[in-house]
């Protein structure tokens, strides 16, 4: 589904060169919840970024579906992301649109006509259980309903993946599970392939079917959760099989 | 008072003057200073399309009309009034430097007002693919739109401040008609008068514009 080949991206800063993703390739498959778990600036932000193209790799291939997007004229690009959802971790929410407003979003950008749109805000809004808060501003929702508006926005338009970025960071452990199950049951109800960057074990653990550790912008192991073959060899791996608390 | 009740007709009509100068003066003034105000955020240092040395010209020309002192820049421009409006004097011929003047203060409030949305909303919006004017139109526009509209009332008040001094170029107005009865004629209760309507005007105005901001953010 997603395969990233040799991706390497630097920045240039006042302070020099910065590698903050060095030469990674990864196979991500159809329906896969995949995770980057790393310390903070191992580079996962970067990495995910690359697979939608807010940032540019210096070098590598990003295949999406069998096509490489850095091979798309813009256009294209535009319409690939619209099927590509994403959520972060400080929500992104418009602060002067209602929670329907905002679900309906990415379907204004596909134009999308105003019928199909409610219906289908509707069907997200019941997905997320938030039908009740349909015309409130962000303002007055809670962080974990306000990730649950980014949720219903981010499948809104039937992508065939799901970014998130930090979903959980932001949360208390309670409210992350909440998010976490209903990530799941997206995953398990409409097939949607995602992708997780986080720092916290028990995010990994709870959902994820493989776990890529980053550290200084490469990707130095894979592990399989609940596959008994693998030993792991990284500092992270091991507290990841150990059962070990979160960073 | 007896005086002011004579002068009533010519009142209105200086009242009527100020309101048909605002009108254009705004629309025009908008109409130019929004979009290049836009175009200075999109294009600035460490922005989207970044490109500096447009930038460098655009910014350096917003600097420069905006540190001219309004008469002056009046009289500065008059060969290009006139090329513009075929005269030099008169209530339309003002419109012209008034919009001048207006349009670089538009363009820097609002590319600074568009600083202050949220850059993960714009990146949120060009994950779903959104093309440039989508962003501009739907998100920023959006975000913004609380502190466009109180771009539009400071440059009102603005606006009737600066068309006081388009007497000069027989542009009349309220403040045209304070200066010709008021004190030319030396008439100090009529001039006292009309400081006092000029007053309330722009209370109307800052009062009108607090509660089309206050009802369009709902960021609070
Ligand atoms: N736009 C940028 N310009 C310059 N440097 C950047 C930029 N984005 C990221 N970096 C640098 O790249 C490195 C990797 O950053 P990245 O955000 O990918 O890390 P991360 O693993 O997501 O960390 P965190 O857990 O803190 O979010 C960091 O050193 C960061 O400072
Ligand atoms: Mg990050």
């Amino acid at each position: 589904m997603i395969q990233l080949s040799n991706i390497t991206k630097v920045f240039h800063t006042a302070g020099g060169v910065l590698t903050a993703v060095d030469n990674v390739s990864v196979h991500i498959e159809k329906g896969e919840i995949f995770a980057f778990i790393g310390f903070s600036g191992a580079g996962k932000s970067t990495l995910i970024r690359c697979i939608n193209l807010l940032e540019k790799p210096d070098a590598g291939a990003v295949i999406v579906d069998n096509e490489n997007l850095l091979e798309l004229k813009k256009s294209e690009l535009l319409k690939r992301r619209q099927k590509v959802g994403m959520i972060f971790q400080h929500y992104n929410l418009l602060q002067n649109a209602t929670v329907f407003k905002n679900i309906s979003f990415p379907l204004e950008i596909a134009g999308v006509p105003k019928k199909q749109r409610h219906e289908r805000v509707m069907q997200c809004l019941e997905t997320v259980h938030l039908t009740d808060k349909i015309k409130d501003y962000p303002v007055k929702l809670s962080g974990g309903q306000k990730q649950r508006v980014a949720i219903a926005r981010a499948i809104v338009n039937e992508p065939k993946i799901l970014l998130c970025d930090e979903p959980t960071s932001a949360l208390d452990p309670q409210t992350t599970e909440t998010i976490l199950s209903y990530l799941k049951r997206i995953n398990e109800a409409f097939g949607i392939t995602i992708v997780i960057v986080t720092h916290e074990m028990s995010v990994a653990r709870t959902i994820c079917h493989r776990v890529g550790v980053m550290e200084r912008g490469c990707l130095i192991e894979t592990i399989t959760i609940n596959g008994d073959t693998e030993v792991p060899q990284s500092e992270f791996g091991k507290i990841l099989f150990s059962g070990g608390g979160g960073i | 008072m007896e005086k002011i009740y004579e002068l009533m007709p010519q009142l209105i009509t200086a009242f009527g003057q100020t309101f048909y100068m605002g009108f254009f003066t705004l629309t025009i003034s908008a109409g130019l200073g929004i979009p290049l105000g836009t175009l200075l955020y999109l294009i600035r240092p460490g922005s989207m399309f970044e490109h500096r040395k447009i930038y460098w010209i655009l910014d350096s020309l917003v600097n420069i009309i905006r540190s001219f002192p309004f008469l002056i820049l009046m009289i500065a421009i008059i060969p290009f009034t006139r090329l513009i409006v075929g005269t030099s004097l008169g209530t339309n011929a003002v419109i012209v430097p008034l919009s001048i003047s207006a349009i670089p203060d538009f363009a820097r409030l609002i590319e600074q007002i568009m600083l202050d949305v949220n850059r993960g909303v714009i990146e949120m919006a060009e994950s779903c693919g959104a093309t440039t004017f989508q962003i501009v139109t739907k998100v920023l526009y959006r975000e913004a739109r609380s502190g466009i509209a109180n771009t539009v009332t400071i440059i009102s008040v603005l606006f009737v401040s600066y068309s006081t001094i388009a007497g000069v170029i027989g542009g009349g107005g309220i403040g045209d008609f304070a200066i010709r009865y008021g004190y030319y004629r030396y008439q100090p209760e009529v001039m006292f008068f009309t400081v006092i309507l000029i007053i309330m005007l722009v209370q109307i105005i800052q009062t009108t514009g607090r509660i089309i901001s206050t009802a369009l953010d709902k960021r609070v």
